[in-house]
């Protein structure tokens, strides 16, 4: 195997050449990405290996632009003919796409000019046999936590590392490795005729920090028997808690709305919001890209913009919108080096945990599962499936299913009451569960 | 030899200079006593997309993606490995990498057997030349012209075209040599309407195995557009949505994403074999009202979901899932089938040579009833007619689905009376199938835009229904 800081230098050659070639082809700027990943993902299922995957992707990207006219392409082929014929098929697009005054690069001055070892790459040496015994204790631990587990639909183990290289005619490139491990598990439980699936799993750039196997597996089953013997409950309003994994749900819908491709389509319910109330004065929303060993982090953005800690919300206020350079000229502002999304958000915690958040909401309903995708972001409506728990007295009764939770998002966001302090970690978008003092639940 | 075996030959093999023994060789590398099913996957795809917004051609892209993957499954373990670069070395030893599940046993020599016959569901045409690159644009610009002229409340139109074509060739060792050349086209229109400071979106669209000129046919796009615009300003008027568990009566066409839903994907063959699916050994039993016959049919000609041979190379057919309320059968890919022992149903498909194929659905819809749409409305005193619908999902295990209205009515004394705003519907699979009372005379397939995801991969699918009555789901909205 090639180390890294070779397949580097070659990659940072490829986007050389892309940028090159468009150059030769009459382009008067580009920019152009290369990523190369490989890794094992790897199943094991009632105690025996059910898949074993081998996966490389390779990947590039260009973009031309001819004065205001833009064309793409990509492919997966590094070879020199397919350079010279991705390039080719980019410029060819770039006659027939419009003037148009707001595209092109971001501008040179914003470019990273620092790029800092973000720790982001921990390559993991794993033989497939090791992989299998750790997918396999994962998986046994679930089965055998309690005996209403009968089926599985196995543990799976993922390990891949990469490299990702972005350059433009500014003269900016960067390029940098980076890896993430995974094991997750889902098993299936049974009480009378209801059966029930859940699953859960560990998540990090660095082997070390994963959770124990048996733990994954622990959790999983333990979140699968809870489930059994869900049953409805009536139509009526409620406040709602929504756990720390489903309330990142609730914070990347935040960001949506105020995404620049959203606003300037004029499609998103905080249209027109900034310096408005949008949360409760207890809350602030922030992003730190620049965090050593997070999800998301990276020193640029896929424009090449140098990425900064930034804060969307500062006590309920909306401080920002999420901008890449077109965006931004779109709506007459400044890039807030979002190219590619948001790097590492967090919304602050409060001061209690999810047992206190319970005992604060004394009688209302948590939301454990979310489904579908019923979210209008033009108005903010809201309305999905959802199973959880019927809480009273601060304690969960019993296991609910086959309802929907129904509000609006603006409101929803105003009625927050409390970020809990069991902060979901796993996610480039971090919270705690949300107490949120009222929604209509549709049942029985 | 088919005429598809041959312009898959010419166009993934040829270029990289691979032959036909050269099959034969890796085939060779997949097999001993231990393996009992291996095969590989080329493909070569190319795709292109044009984006118009506020009136602008504002975005034209273009990729090619070309690999393989070689599978090689040994009781129900399977290995698994994929390369872009299509060069004999390398995939002799993704090969090598696929079969390292079992011990090596003594090889075996693999016959390619009977050749297929040839079938055209749809033309083997690369769509993207199909129009020139003027006419792609010009016929953008009409689109928004379209939409914006129906209403002056019409505020963005966001017009985008897509047109792919995949080329795939199947050999495996159980002597399946096999292709498909399968052409895709879709355009989608998104409005949005703003009346009194208040916003609301539509959308709408269609597609084919066809090339790019099914939009000029009967003034489709320029139908896409002012559809888009129609529901957008239905939609401005739109109270809350009732809460609660009430009738539902569907309209025809893409509201059969609740077949999809409620009762396909726990009819896939995985699910069923490992036992997970709320559907798992009720073959022959009743699980859903008399009136209700579903199938999923890869046979219907130019249809998105359509596939002369699946991805492993298995013709596809028209396979009934319920008969009368009857569970029939399940939708089986080859190593499903093998381990169940049944035939395959010509369901195997995967996303792309990087992904390893599944029992999937093709075009899954309810065969038309007896009754008229009119009277299934007037037999409903208060209730919700849906007719629009974004996305669903389904918790397989439990039985749980969901799909989202995006418009909607209320039914009062059996009129269709007020829009109500989108909400999504809540169900149990079996049990709502059961509640089924009225089936419409007028079943018909949606526009062809549908897109199936599963464990991360995706796939075009159809769906299809005729007009009909649940006499009990429950509805998410916020009204009391």
């Amino acid at each position: 195997m090639i180390n890294m800081q070779q397949r580097q230098t070659q990659l940072e050659q490829l986007v050389d050449d892309l940028l090159s070639e468009a150059k030769r082809q009459g382009a008067t700027a580009a920019e152009a990405g290369v990523s190369s990943d490989a890794g094992l993902s790897l199943t094991v299922r009632m105690g025996a290996p059910e898949t074993i995957e081998h996966t490389r992707d390779n990947g590039l990207g260009v973009t031309v632009y001819f004065g205001q006219r833009k064309g793409s392409a990509s492919t997966s082929d590094f070879s020199p003919q397919a350079i010279k014929e991705t390039v080719e098929a980019a410029c060819n697009f770039a006659r027939y796409t419009s003037e148009d005054p707001c595209a092109g690069l971001a501008d040179a001055g914003l470019m990273a000019t620092e790029l800092p070892n973000l720790d982001l790459y921990h390559p993991w040496d794993l033989a497939v046999d090791e992989a299998i015994e750790l997918a396999t204790r994962c998986e046994t631990a679930a089965r055998d936590e309690d005996e209403r587990i009968f089926n599985s639909e196995g543990a799976t183990l993922n390990s891949h590392s990469g490299l990702h290289v972005y350059g433009n005619t500014h003269g900016f490139i960067g390029g940098y490795p980076s890896s993430h491990h995974s094991l997750s598990c889902a098993v299936v439980g049974k009480e009378g005729e209801n059966m029930q699936r859940d699953y859960w799993y560990t998540l990090s750039r660095l082997s070390g920090e994963m959770e124990l196997p048996e733990l994954v597996g622990k959790v999983a089953a333990q979140r699968t028997v809870s489930r059994l013997g869900s049953r409805r409950i009536t139509t009526q309003q409620a406040p709602v808690i929504f756990q720390a994994d489903v309330a990142v749900g609730l914070l990347r819908s935040f960001i949506g709305a105020i995404r620049g491709s959203a606003l300037y389509r004029k499609a998103s319910f905080l249209l027109d919001s900034l310096d408005d109330q949008v949360f409760p004065g207890f809350v602030n929303i922030h992003e730190e890209p620049h965090l050593l060993r997070g999800l998301a982090s990276a020193a640029y953005d896929n424009e090449g913009v140098a990425t900064t800690q930034w804060d969307y919300i500062s006590d309920g206020i909306l401080q920002s919108y999420v901008l890449d350079s077109y965006a931004a000229r779109k709506l007459g502002m400044q890039t807030t080096g979002n190219a590619g999304g948001v790097r590492n958000l967090r919304i602050n915690s409060g001061a209690l945990d999810l047992q206190g958040l319970l005992k604060k909401m004394d009688s209302g309903l948590l939301v454990t599962e979310l489904m579908g995708q019923g979210l209008n972001m033009v108005t903010g409506d809201y309305s999905r499936g959802a199973a959880g728990f019927w809480v009273e007295n601060g304690e969960i009764q019993y296991p609910v299913e086959e309802i929907t939770i129904a509000g609006n998002l603006r409101e929803m966001f105003m009625g927050l009451q409390e970020v809990g302090t069991d902060v979901e970690t796993r996610s480039s978008v971090q919270t705690g569960s949300w107490l949120i003092d009222r929604m209509m639940i549709a049942g029985g | 030899m088919s005429d598809l075996i041959q312009i898959a030959q010419d166009t993934i093999l040829a270029p990289v200079g691979l032959i036909e023994t050269d099959l034969d060789r890796m085939l060779g590398e997949l097999t001993s006593s231990a393996i009992d099913a291996a095969d590989i996957y080329f493909q070569s795809s190319r795709l292109e997309s044009w984006v118009l917004e506020d009136g602008i051609i504002k975005e034209g892209s273009y990729s090619i993606e070309q690999g393989a993957g070689i599978r090689a499954i040994s009781g129900d373990k399977t290995g698994f490995a994929y390369s872009d670069e299509l060069q004999l070395p390398t995939l002799l030893e993704a090969a090598k990498a696929a079969r390292a599940i079992t011990r090596s046993g003594a090889e075996r020599s693999v016959q390619i057997t009977g050749l297929p016959t040839p079938r055209q569901l749809y033309a083997p045409i690369n769509p993207l030349p199909s129009l020139t690159e003027t006419d792609k644009v010009d016929l953008l610009r009409r689109v928004d012209a379209e939409a914006r002229k129906q209403d002056p409340r019409v505020r963005q139109v966001i017009v985008s075209l897509v047109g792919a074509q995949d080329v795939v060739l199947v050999a495996a060792i159980d002597g399946t040599l096999n292709a498909d050349v399968r052409p895709l086209v879709r355009l989608n229109v998104h409005v949005i309407a703003e009346q009194n400071g208040r916003r609301e979106q539509g959308s709408s669209g269609g597609g084919a195995r066809k090339a790019f000129d099914f939009f000029l046919q009967e003034e489709r796009a320029l139908g896409y557009a002012r559809e888009a615009v129609r529901q957008a300003l239905v939609n401005l008027d739109a109270i809350e949505a009732p809460a609660g568990t009430m009738p539902v009566v569907l309209g025809p066409g893409w509201p059969g994403v609740l077949l999809h839903e409620a009762v396909g994907h726990g009819l896939e063959g995985d699910f069923n074999r490992k036992g997970t699916s709320a559907f798992s050994g009720r073959l022959g039993e009743q699980v859903a009202s008399s009136c209700c016959t579903v199938v999923d049919d890869g046979t219907l000609p130019g249809r998105r979901g359509s596939l002369n041979v699946d991805d492993e190379g298995t013709e596809s057919q028209c396979t009934v899932l319920i008969e009368n309320g009857i569970l029939k059968g399940y939708m089986q890919d080859k190593h499903n089938a093998r381990l169940m022992k049944v035939d395959s149903t010509g369901n195997g498909r995967r996303e792309s040579y990087a992904h390893l194929p599944m029992p999937r659905m093709t075009n899954t819809y309810m065969l038309a009833g007896e009754s008229d749409p009119e009277e299934i409305l007037s037999s409903v005193e208060k209730g919700l007619y849906a007719v629009n619908f974004g996305g669903g999902q389904v918790d397989i295990t439990s039985g749980q689905f969901v799909f989202s209205a995006s418009e909607a009515y209320l039914i009062e004394n059996g009129k269709v009376t007020r829009p109500v705003k989108g909400a999504t519907l809540i169900g149990n699979g079996p049990e709502t199938m059961t509640k089924v009372s009225m089936v419409g005379s007028d079943l018909k397939l949606d526009a062809g835009v549908g897109v199936c995801g599963k464990e991360g991969q995706s796939v075009p699918v159809g769906v299809g229904q005729p007009t009909l009555k649940i006499d009990e789901l429950t509805v998410g909205g916020t009204g009391q």
